[in-house]
């Protein structure tokens, strides 16, 4: 009797330390939904487009969220405006010089004031942004959501057992801290590029 | 007036109504032009909403410009095109 007692507690512990454990979520997306917005302010109209190149991993425990960790990459010539003249001069080494800088990049340091309800965590992501080379340091009020047991009905395939992690944030850099034209046509193209993300990560169960 | 400057006269007309009806046909887009168009869509697993392109062409005020930077050219040159003198009955 005793021996069972202890085979259930031990199984019940295993379990629970088996839930808790960290899980690393793929943010490169099999719908390809996963995408940054961008937008800046100019002379005739706000200039939007998004980046779909999307990749990375981060590791996340929905026991400990202050433990995530994780980076994102950005494929920069994946970056998209509707007019495509405007996109040309965007990618180009004038701007952001994608051919010699070809990753846009946003790594974890450390996540503070974590707090959750429910299945969603808000905090503040400290870590280090790569932008056109220039590497500085951002604090980033995010909102991570949990959705166990999601990825195969994502997928279309239930049967596929699978959780996801879907990552909300936004941000303002200044364009000329990352030298992109600093000082240069403040007139026509605002210095503020407002950055947003929702992008989610998979992380299938075999 | 001489047939000519009738014709561009006319030719100004056709191509300020001919721009501005491609334009406001394509959706009267008050920006550039756009090569691409952005939709919104949601992925109804995640909630994300995000952008996909549609691939067509809207013209924006550039190609407005253009028509009235044409017609504008007709115009002076209408201008420029000479009445026939009325001969003197003295001469």
């Amino acid at each position: 009797m005793k021996k069972h007692i202890l085979t259930v507690i031990l199984s019940a512990s295993l379990a629970s330390v088996a839930q808790a454990a960290p899980t690393a979520f793929d943010f490169k997306d099999p719908k390809g939904v996963n995408a940054i917005q961008f937008s800046l302010d100019s002379m005739l109209e706000p200039i939007a487009g998004t980046a779909g190149g999307v990749a990375g991993t981060v590791t996340f425990d929905p026991a400990a969220p202050g433990a995530t960790h994780g980076k994102i990459v950005i494929a920069a010539k994946s970056l998209v405006v509707p007019n495509a003249t405007m996109n040309e001069h965007l990618v180009s080494p004038v701007w952001l010089d994608v051919a010699t800088n070809p990753e846009i990049v946003f790594e974890l340091v450390k996540l503070e004031g974590a707090t959750t309800a429910g299945n969603v965590t808000s905090a503040t992501a400290t870590g280090k942004f790569t932008l056109k080379g220039v590497t500085k340091e951002i604090k980033v009020p995010v909102k991570l959501t949990y959705l166990a047991d999601a990825f195969g009905k994502r997928i279309n395939k239930p049967e596929v057992k699978g959780d996801l992690l879907v990552i909300r944030g936004e941000f303002t850099v200044n364009r000329g801290e990352y030298g992109i034209q600093p000082g240069k046509n403040e007139d026509k193209v605002n210095t503020e590029v407002k950055i947003s993300l929702a992008i989610v990560g998979s992380a299938p169960k075999a | 007036m001489p047939p000519l400057k009738r014709l561009l006269l006319v030719s100004v007309l056709a191509v300020l109504a001919a721009t501005a009806s491609y334009w406001a046909a394509k959706g009267a887009h008050t920006g550039w032009s756009q090569n691409r168009v952005p939709v919104s869509k949601t992925d109804e697993v995640t909630g994300i909403v995000f952008t996909a392109y549609e691939d067509r062409f809207v013209p924006g005020i550039e190609v407005l410009g253009a028509g009235g930077l044409a017609a504008t050219c007709l115009l002076v040159a209408a201008i420029f095109v000479r009445s026939k003198k009325l001969s003197s009955p003295n001469s």
